[in-house]
Parts: structure tokens; C-alpha cells; sequence
């Protein structure tokens, strides 16, 4: 039977129980959990989505920088964290719930269990002003 | 496979005529292979008896360590094997972020704590760390995950000819759950049950009354209640119910897994782990 990883587990429970929207990711980039925080700040389309990844999640919030530029998968916070193992932090535009766009700073870090295994990343982001 | 129980008490050895039928000596648990491989699982105050009874010359021996909270090392430096300079024994045990099994060992077996250190053990001593993927020792494939308690600590899961048993002396698998009923549980998500599932023998945690987790959530243990329900989800055949809050006299012990057990028909069988108590897989 296959198992998350202790630590795994644990970060989903504390996700499950932060009022700051989280995202989870394994180490394949499949996103594990997403917290009541983000269901309500982002809407419902993950949930309308299986197995999404963090690469797929910059078109599923059609992604953008400040100036309106698209912003590449590549670049997401969580793909940085997942793909070049170490924290990054950026200011994006996204289309949240009802289609609202939203400005919002996003910082991931990923995720290193006992015996330095590389488990994946967690995203947590908050609403800024425009 | 046959396992014997030498030491059933959580946190802190309780000797005393209040805890004689089900014993006073902290987690320790021989197992014996068809080959006759031998296995301890956590060097408990109960090992030291147990030592005892290893024949020379004791050949080779394998100690398993959950953890390394005081409870699960207290008798490593009383178990005669590793006096022994015929003897062959493997620790395994986990390994912390920043240090490595032996570093961590070493601060218990060395002055002030115990005068020998651990280099000077005369056996020949092998430490491995844990988890580490599946391992075999002689007849045994066994295998190790970590586990939701403070600190490091790993579950095993040991198999010989397709039977199972399962150890999981210190483990809160309901820590931060919203629900941990049955009927919410997926077994992807619930720490340990990889390890016990399906299994013919679970050793596992039951140290709390519900009032009791209550008042201790994130101590790392379970409540019996908590207990009940991760042995049905695993599916398993046989609980024993293992590491006993030091506060608990027989009688109350007794009491409260009874009483946890009769609330609804358990499709497994329920032991209350004693010392000197034996099992056969």
C-alpha cells in the first residue's frame, strides 16, 4: 500500500489548519492538498481538475506579473521551490474566485524530510493590495 | 515467528505489587525466527532481563530501536550481549538532522549518564540507520517508515513466510486530524499504515483514556480509542495493546481497554500486552 511520508502528512494537517491559503506539491509536482484558504480565495476549479501540477496551475489561474505579462509555469514560486530546490517569492496577478483578479505574493520553499529526502514543496500565499 | 513481551510500560518504569500483572519495564520485545534469528525491538528496561537469557555464545543479535526518547534506550547499557566479545549485535535506529545514530547514542552511553562508552563495548557492535528502504535479517524482510511522534521515530514491520507483525510502540497517528473516524480515514493519509497492514500481529500505543488525549494531544501517543479505530482501518488480526500510561495500576488498565473494546464488536482480537506474555505467528 503506498503512503505519504510522515512529514507529508503532517504539513497537509498543519495546511489543513492555517487560515493562509496553501498549496502542497509532491515530489512529482502532483499537488497533494490545497487548504479551505485557497478553495475560497481561488475558487473551485482545482476541484474541478484531477492530478493537477504545479506546472499546470500558472495556466489554471492564468498567471500574470504586475504589468499584465504572462507569467511562465517555470516561474511560479512552487516550480522553483519543486524544480530548483530552493525558497522562492514573487508578486503575481491571478483570476481568483468568480473570475475576480486578484494581486497576490506567493512564497514556496520545498519540502526536505529525515534523511534529507526531497519530498516536494509548499506554497503560501496572501492577497497585497494593487 | 514467536514474540515475547519484556517490557509493556510507557515513559517511565513503574515497578510495584499495583503493576505486577502487566509489568513495570519499559518497551522491549523479543522476536524469534523459524531460523532463529533473533530481533529485540527498543531497549526498554525489560531487555535487561531479557538478556539474560541469551545462551553463549549469543552469535548474532539484531536491536531495532523506535526511537531514542530515555523509555526505549534506559536497558541498552545492561543487555549482556554487548558484552559479550563473541557476540555480533546491529542497532538499528533512526538518525536525527544533525546527528548520526551513533553521535545520538553516544550521549546516553557515556559519562555522566553511564560509564561505558560506546566505543568501548567489547561485541563486535554495527549500527545502521533507519529508515533505510526494506532490509533483511536472516529469515526476516523487514522494513521501517517514520512515524508521527516528537523527534525521529520509526514503526517496524516485520515479515516471515508471508505472516506479519507490526510494532508501533509510540505513535499519535490522530495528531491534527479533524476526524479520526473510521468511516473519514484514507489509508494514504493516516501515519503507519503501511506498516501495519493486514498485519497478524500489531504492537501498538494505547497509553491515553480519550479525557486523557484530550489534555495531551501532541504528546505523541494514542488513546485507546484512537488505537481501535487505526487497527481496523489497517485491517489487522491480533492488537496488542502496548506501552501503558505509568499513572495506570492493573486494575485501571485493565478497565480502560475494556471498556474502550465493548463499546463496539472488534473484528480483530485485543490483548493487553503483560510481560512474559508470548505470541506465535
Amino acid at each position: 500500500m503506498s503512503q505519504q511520508a510522515i512529514e507529508v502528512i503532517l504539513t497537509r494537517q498543519l495546511a489543513a489548519h492555517l487560515s493562509m491559503p496553501t498549496f502542497l506539491v509532491d515530489a512529482d509536482g502532483r499537488v497533494l492538498h490545497y487548504n479551505e484558504a485557497a478553495k475560497r480565495a481561488l475558487g473551485d476549479r482545482l476541484e474541478q481538475e484531477r492530478d493537477v501540477t504545479a506546472r499546470e496551475l500558472a495556466a489554471l489561474f492564468e498567471t500574470r506579473d504586475q504589468k499584465g505579462n504572462p507569467v511562465p509555469a517555470e516561474a511560479l514560486p512552487i516550480v522553483v521551490a519543486l524544480e530548483e530546490r530552493h525558497p522562492a517569492h514573487a508578486r503575481l496577478r491571478v483570476v481568483g474566485s468568480q473570475g475576480r483578479e486578484v494581486d497576490v505574493a506567493v512564497t514556496a520553499i520545498p519540502l526536505v524530510g529525515q534523511g534529507r529526502r526531497f519530498l516536494g514543496a509548499i506554497a503560501f500565499f496572501w492577497e497585497v493590495p494593487a | 515467528m514467536k514474540a515475547t513481551l519484556w517490557g509493556t510500560r510507557g515513559s517511565i518504569p513503574t515497578p510495584g505489587p499495583e503493576t505486577a500483572r502487566y509489568g513495570g519495564n519499559t518497551s522491549c520485545v523479543h522476536v524469534l525466527g523459524d531460523d532463529g534469528t533473533q530481533l529485540v525491538l527498543d531497549a526498554g528496561t525489560g531487555i535487561r532481563r531479557l538478556g539474560d537469557t541469551f545462551e553463549k555464545p549469543t552469535g548474532r543479535v539484531d536491536l531495532l530501536l523506535s526511537h531514542l526518547h530515555m523509555d526505549h534506550i534506559q536497558g541498552l547499557g545492561f543487555f549482556a550481549p554487548l558484552y559479550d566479545t563473541d557476540a555480533e549485535v546491529h542497532i538499528w535506529g533512526p538518525a536525527s538532522t544533525t546527528q548520526n545514530l551513533a553521535e545520538r547514542l553516544t550521549r546516553y552511553l557515556a559519562p555522566p549518564l553511564f560509564p561505558v562508552l560506546l566505543r568501548d563495548l567489547p561485541c563486535d557492535l554495527q549500527l545502521h540507520e533507519v529508515p533505510c528502504g526494506s532490509f533483511q535479517i536472516g529469515g526476516f524482510e523487514c522494513s521501517a517508515d517514520m512515524v508521527c511522534h516528537p523527534g525521529p521515530t520509526v514503526g517496524y514491520r516485520i515479515e516471515e513466510d508471508g505472516r506479519v507483525l507490526c510494532y508501533l510502540s509510540d505513535h499519535e497517528p490522530a495528531l491534527g486530524m479533524e476526524s479520526f473516524e473510521l468511516e473519514d480515514l484514507e489509508p494514504e493519509w493516516v501515519s503507519g499504515q503501511r506498516l501495519a497492514r493486514g498485519a497478524d500481529l500489531l504492537i501498538h500505543d494505547t497509553q491515553y483514556t480519550p479525557e486523557e488525549y484530550r489534555e495531551r494531544t501532541g504528546w505523541g501517543h494514542s488513546s485507546v480509542d484512537h488505537c481501535l479505530t487505526f487497527a481496523r482501518l489497517a485491517k489487522v488480526k491480533h492488537l496488542v495493546a502496548f506501552h501503558h500510561d505509568p499513572a495506570r495500576n492493573d486494575d485501571a488498565l485493565y478497565r480502560v481497554i475494556n471498556a474502550a473494546a465493548q463499546k463496539d464488536g472488534l473484528p480483530f482480537r485485543l490483548t493487553v500486552g503483560a510481560e512474559g506474555d508470548v505470541f506465535k505467528l
